[in-house]
């Protein structure tokens, strides 16, 4: 299937009017993990809703990413609970491992990274979730041992 | 199950279900919640049922997967029935021995038992860990004992009687008056009376020709569950909506009964996976057996419910930015009024209410509004769930009355301060809150109570905090986080908040001002009366709350550049007791930029000017000699000298 | 629709319900300052700078208020004040705010020049955009281009032009150059410009 094919099935799924905006980029964004150009332009006609609001709502909501992300993706937990028991460490050992700061993706498009303002799993804080999968009560060295099992 | 057609019908639905279950019949249930599921749950639920059939016992012992417990720290969660044995931090490679030797031979395990730090004793059944033994579990209770997935599960245990009385013996507007005296208030923040919400929308007029929502052409009155919970420490409505979906859908239903709506929503943040999910899953099943849809129960009531997943942001729990993301738009709160009540989404009446709420709807029209009010303060009714997390040693979901001291929840639900350190205060209600001080430990939790003390119920987060947590850090970080989740419109938000957040920060470097603390006043008076909504209103509580109760450490940080709790990484430094280090190496060996000075039998000296404060040394210093240690404010003490640092160890071997 | 009658810095004033007090205010001849409002506009309440105190209701639930008078619509029997000591408090220290990230706007020097604001009490962090919002309202809402609109939240919001349609339209058009408070629109169109259009010089 074709980009525009997936994106034209996904529309035919919830509906190609504006209300269905932000449900249709969810979407989108769960298949491709990034919201590629050809695709917001296809959703724009499709649902007749001026690219100037599709970059807002894509900018606004912080499910959706403009560039391409890494085969893993990798969220820190930055909640109070997680803070205040050290999330801040948990987060310096995945900066210094990956090379990456949050917002960013490694340039072998292995890990991507991004904080979070709270993942819910607040009583195994401090936690990070990699590509769903939740790792929580991390420390530092913790951290280290997760990240190694990701190819 | 065929389509349930009538009250008549469900209870003799209900009747066959009771009639295939035998209370005395062993089971196992395995919490497989969010919070187990991360600790190994599914292999463990999946070893169970694997030794089960290995031991040929499977025809008489059943196993389910159900919702969490709650006690999430000790998870994955097992609990056997009927006599309530409770197993904590199970493995899979524990089930064999359980299985074979709880249920074929009917004898506990001891060393999976909970044990009782106090009494030292083992715990056998779960309602008696004292985790639990102080909580009142109305509303998260039945979640341990249902499988979310189903419907037969929840209408074993009452499920859609409420309903069923709702629609057949009152009228809708008996409904809300039942609700008004039950006293019920929204547990999602602001704590206004939910029947008093319910009336408005009732009254409230659908526009002629009003705005229809697009293809369905839609119009008439709409109602909304709010599961976009954003509070960073909070997670009670997610458990709900994973563990007991069907009791939130009941309690909408009566809902839109009630204030006649046609149609029902369900926003729910799309980081919350399996909750996404076990509703997504529990609306099709309630659709197909006519509990939702056209002609529910054959009332005549028909009432339609969609899941939109919320896309990350944390405005949108609050209600005009909640129905704006609905609609497909940013999340730009707009001013009030008008209220949702009388224009909402899509321009149509629409009642808002948070996970909680709506789940606690069933119990009160099942049960009566008195029993819901008998419980409880003056001025809020019920049971309230709170996330019972940060420096704490039981974390987890706690449900306690309304009016319980503070202390309780703390000290005897939490068990107090792990790790011998002392309790300096709990953060209540999310960013909008505030921080509560070992002085006003007695207070009675409840919506006015938590106000009064400068904080606010929020959807009910309780972040505990000990000696180690500065209190101008916690402040920086609230401040920080609603730098990132406002929505940017207002200007004494985004503008007031930026330079909050400058302030705060360069005060927990140490590079604090003359006139700082007043600015951050003045900016806070600003947001609090100028801001567009909620959020901005509430956005100062962080550091007013902190300001009120530990001024003491924000004058120590701005004029004598320390840190009272050792926290600030700019304000502290690391230094080695001369008179405790044994000169092991370690340190040295851990520290990541080579700070340390020393050798074998030659104290160790961190060198100030390489090092970072890491804290890796004082980490990884072994506690019984325990020679690291921070200082803040004060002149880093000198070096012994080089005669000083030679360790004899003869002298070692003289020491007791 | 009926008419109702309120009351403003003490002086009555009748007006169509659903008028805003900003517009019953003018109505008076009664000048609030303003920075996101404008005439050709649906009101955005999002500068704050025309607030107003409000004291509304009936006697037995009287209270006051803060309101942002261009989206707060006007109440039959309210006291409204434009001028008092708290709101100029809350004037100077939004204009204030506005100044660390547009110090050069003259539009904002002449505010802060009436209601004494300081140009540097706040730390500079200047990106010359106000938010005002009347660029990118401008261009939706009258000349249904969206050639400009807003990307991202919070205190990392900005304004940013569609290539692919400003490329296209704004050249004829710059209807929103003069709205701009501050001169960032411009710098913003301009450095869109150079991205879009290759130098000939090439």
């Amino acid at each position: 299937m074709s980009l525009l094919e997936r994106v034209d099935a996904i529309i035919d799924r919830h509906g190609a009017e504006p209300s269905a905006l932000i449900q249709v980029l969810l979407e989108l964004q769960g298949e491709l993990h990034w919201l590629p150009r050809e695709a917001l332009a296809r959703v724009g006609e499709r649902l007749v809703v001026p690219q100037s609001r599709i970059q807002r709502i894509a900018t606004f909501y912080k499910a959706f990413s403009l560039v391409p992300k890494g085969r893993h993706e990798i969220h820190v937990c930055m909640g109070t609970a997680c803070h205040v028991r050290g999330a801040g460490r948990v987060l310096d050992k995945v900066k210094e491992l990956t090379g990456i700061a949050p917002g960013e993706t490694d340039l072998e498009l292995k890990f991507s990274l991004e904080t979070v303002n709270c993942l819910g799993c607040c009583a195994l804080g401090p936690v990070m979730e990699i590509d769903g999968k939740t790792h929580g009560k991390l420390g530092a060295e913790g951290a280290a041992t997760v990240l190694e099992s990701y190819e | 199950m065929t389509r349930i057609a009538s009250p008549t019908e469900l209870e003799r639905i209900r009747a066959e279900v009771l009639a295939g279950r035998d209370p005395e019949r062993p089971h196992v249930a395995v919490c497989v919640g969010t919070g187990c599921l991360a600790t190994g749950a599914r292999a463990v639920l999946a070893a169970f049922e694997a030794a089960i059939a290995e031991q040929g016992i499977d025809a008489t012992v059943g196993v389910r997967g159900t919702g969490c417990h709650g006690f999430c720290e000790r998870g994955p969660i097992v609990v056997i029935e009927p006599a309530e044995i409770c197993y904590l931090q199970v493995k899979p490679e524990d089930v064999p021995e359980l299985v074979r030797e709880t249920l074929v031979e009917k004898r506990v395990v001891e060393r999976l038992l909970y044990l009782d730090p106090r009494s030292g004793e083992r715990v056998v059944r779960e309602s008696d860990i004292p985790f639990y033994k102080h909580q009142k579990r109305l509303i998260f209770g039945p979640n341990r004992t249902i499988d979310p997935t189903s419907l037969e599960d929840y209408l074993a245990i009452g499920g859609f009687r409420a309903l069923a009385r709702a629609l057949f013996k009152r009228t809708p507007e008996q409904v809300i008056e039942e609700v008004k005296a039950a006293g019920l208030r929204g547990r999602g923040g602001a704590g206004f009376p939910t029947g008093v919400k319910w009336g408005l929308a009732r009254e409230a007029e659908c526009e002629p020709g009003g705005r229809s929502s697009g293809a369905s052409g839609a119009s008439g009155k709409v109602v909304v569950v709010n599961c976009d919970e954003g509070d960073p420490g909070a997670y009670m409505d997610r458990s709900l909506m994973e563990g007991n979906p069907f009791c939130v859908l009941e309690g909408l239903t009566i809902g839109a009964y009630a204030i006649g709506a046609s149609e029902g929503y369900i926003y729910v943040r799309q980081e919350y996976g399996l909750a996404v999910e076990n509703v997504g899953r529990a609306l099709r099943r309630l659709e197909e057996v006519g509990l939702l849809g056209d002609d529910v129960l054959g009332s005549g009531l028909s009432f339609r419910v969609k899941v939109h997943r919320g896309a990350g942001a944390f405005v949108c729990g609050e209600e005009t930015a909640l129905l704006l993301s609905l609609e497909g738009k940013p999340g730009e709160p707009r001013t009030r009024p008008p209220y949702p009540a009388v224009r909402g989404l899509f321009g149509r009446p629409t009642n808002i209410n948070n996970v909680e709420t709506w789940a606690a709807v069933p119990r009160i029209v099942s049960e009566g509004a008195a029993a819901f009010a008998a419980i409880g303060t003056a001025g809020s009714k019920g049971t309230k769930i709170f996330s019972l997390v940060g420096k704490i040693t039981n974390t987890g979901l706690v449900e306690v009355p309304m009016g319980i001291p503070l202390r309780e929840i703390v000290f005897e639900i939490g068990g107090g301060i792990p790790g011998g350190m002392r309790f300096k205060a709990v953060q209540t209600g999310g960013p909008s809150g505030g921080c509560i001080p070992e002085s006003q430990l007695d207070l009675r939790v409840d919506f006015d109570e938590l106000t009064r003390a400068g904080s606010m119920m929020g959807s009910g987060g309780l972040i505990v905090m000990d000696e180690e947590t500065c209190m101008v850090d916690v402040a920086r970080y609230f401040i920080e986080f609603l730098t990132d989740e406002s929505c940017g419109k207002c200007a004494p938000c985004r503008e007031g908040l930026r330079q909050m957040h400058r302030i705060l920060t360069r005060i927990t470097r140490g590079e604090g001002r003359e006139g700082d603390l007043e600015r951050l006043l003045e900016l806070s008076a600003l947001a609090k009366e100028v801001s567009l909504c909620a959020l901005g209103g509430t956005a100062p509580n962080p550091f007013l709350s902190t300001y009120r109760y530990f001024r003491e450490e924000y004058e120590a940080h701005v004029k004598e550049k320390r840190c009272p709790a050792l926290a600030c990484k700019a304000l502290v430094r690391y230094v080695i007791d001369p008179a405790r280090c044994t000169a092991c190496l370690i340190c040295m060996r851990k520290c990541p930029e080579g700070a340390i000075d020393g050798g074998k039998h030659r104290i160790h000296v961190i060198v100030q000017e390489k090092c970072t404060s890491c804290g890796t040394c004082l980490e990884v210093c072994p506690a019984r000699f325990g020679a690291v240690r921070k200082i803040s404010g004060v002149p880093v003490p000198p070096p012994p000298s080089e005669e000083e640092r030679v360790i004899v160890r003869k002298k070692k071997a003289a020491a007791p | 629709m009926s008419e109702i009658q309120l009351e403003i810095d003490g002086r009555a004033v009748r007006v169509e319900e659903g008028t805003t007090i900003l517009a019953a205010a003018r109505k008076l001849g009664i000048a609030i300052p303003t920075l996101c409002d404008h005439d050709g506009l649906e009101p955005y309440g999002a500068c704050r700078l025309c607030i107003v105190e409000v004291d509304s209701g009936g006697p037995a639930s009287r209270r006051s208020r803060v309101a942002a008078s261009c989206v707060a619509p006007a109440e039959a029997g309210a006291v409204v004040r434009t001028r008092t000591e708290k709101l100029d408090r809350f004037r100077r220290t939004l204009l204030e705010l506005e100044l660390a990230r547009a110090p050069d706007s003259p539009r904002l020097q002449e505010l802060a020049r009436e209601h004494g604001a300081r140009r540097d009490h706040f730390d500079g962090d200047a990106s010359f955009c106000i938010h005002c919002g009347l660029c990118v309202r401008y261009c939706a809402e009258v000349k249904q281009l969206h050639a400009v609109g807003f990307i991202d939240r919070g205190i990392r919001k900005e304004i940013s032009f569609l290539p692919e349609i400003a490329g296209r339209e704004c050249e004829a058009c710059k209807e929103c150059f003069p709205l701009c408070p501050t001169s960032y629109l411009q710098a913003a169109y301009v450095l869109m410009r150079s991205f879009v259009v290759p130098s000939r010089m090439k």
